[in-house]
């Protein structure tokens, strides 16, 4: 359960800092009330959890390669046609 | 009709490239081209959430820096400048797509309450562990095109593209403050949004 017996206004103050936090950017005092206040917090645990992850998934998002055809269209375009279709 | 060969190892280092560049030696154009159109092809496909809006996008962006590589400075890596004049005309497009006339410079959120998570459930994922199914891979695909256009391109060079912060900036000609600021908004956003699929519903190993 989440229980809530704190003021929600650390919750809102620490927010903003929360992606610093995960990128490691964070000074070390805010890391140490960030750490202390998610002990007591589940929410904040799962705000700074879920955030990693987000960050982690897309981190993981394979990228779509230009397909040949596309590259062959901009090497047209660039006036390029004589490199159309060379080897990597 | 394959005429020419690419030879990437031609040119020592990029400032050597960049010289044959502004002599309008072609193969230095196709080297560029060859080097650094998959990553422009995916910043734009990412940010307009279309292939052939992507295409164009390339297309209008490699044109324009093979016209003006006389104004890149060499501060920035050669990266950075292309990543900047695509971001430009992706966002470019983006303007012309649109009929109404909201800002795109300027991200929608505006209340600080606004930001505040909802979702508070814990996800049963482990990124990094497991592949993405297609099924999650579509949803995390829609969530980045729900996004206002500024914090989109801020979030896809910096958290897909993998830029560094100050090169992310650079790209997008804001502080890196200002990245930053847009970086966090995007990532609330895109938790919320995330969360909607994943809270609870634990994810099987992709085939
Ligand atoms: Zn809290």
């Amino acid at each position: 359960m989440n229980t809530h017996d704190h003021d929600h206004g650390d919750c809102r103050q620490l927010l903003k800092d929360l992606s610093d936090y995960i990128d490691g950017d964070l000074d070390e005092t805010l890391c140490v009330e960030i750490e202390r206040h998610m002990n007591d917090c589940d929410n904040c645990r799962v705000v700074v959890d879920t955030l990693r992850k987000t960050v982690s998934l897309y981190h993981d998002l394979p990228a779509t390669p230009m397909p040949a055809e596309v590259e062959e269209r901009l090497f047209r375009c660039l006036d390029l046609e004589a490199f159309v279709g060379a080897e990597r | 009709m394959a005429g020419l060969t690419i030879d990437l190892n031609l040119y020592a280092d990029e400032a050597t490239l960049i010289d044959a560049l502004l002599s309008g030696d072609k193969h230095a154009c196709a080297c560029m081209v060859r080097q650094h159109g998959s990553q422009m092809y995916a910043v734009a496909l990412r940010i307009m959430g279309d292939p052939d809006e992507a295409e164009d996008v390339v297309q209008d962006a490699f044109i324009s820096a093979c016209g003006k590589v006389a104004s890149f400075e060499g501060r920035s890596k050669l990266s950075t400048w292309l990543y900047r004049i695509t971001t430009n005309a992706a966002l470019m497009r983006l303007r012309k797509r649109r009929d109404d006339t909201v800002s795109l410079d300027e991200p929608q959120i505006g209340e600080e309450g606004e930001l505040l998570p909802r979702q508070l459930g814990d996800w049963e994922i482990d990124p990094g562990r497991q592949a993405l199914s297609s099924e999650l891979r579509q949803v995390m695909e829609e969530a980045v095109e729900s996004l206002p256009p500024a914090l989109r391109a801020a979030f896809v060079l910096r958290d897909i593209q993998g830029l560094s912060t100050q090169e992310a900036a650079e790209a997008l000609d804001i502080s890196e403050t200002a990245l930053k600021v847009r970086l966090h908004r995007a990532r609330l956003a895109l938790r919320e949004r995330l969360a909607g699929y994943l809270t609870g519903h634990p994810q099987e190993m992709a085939p």
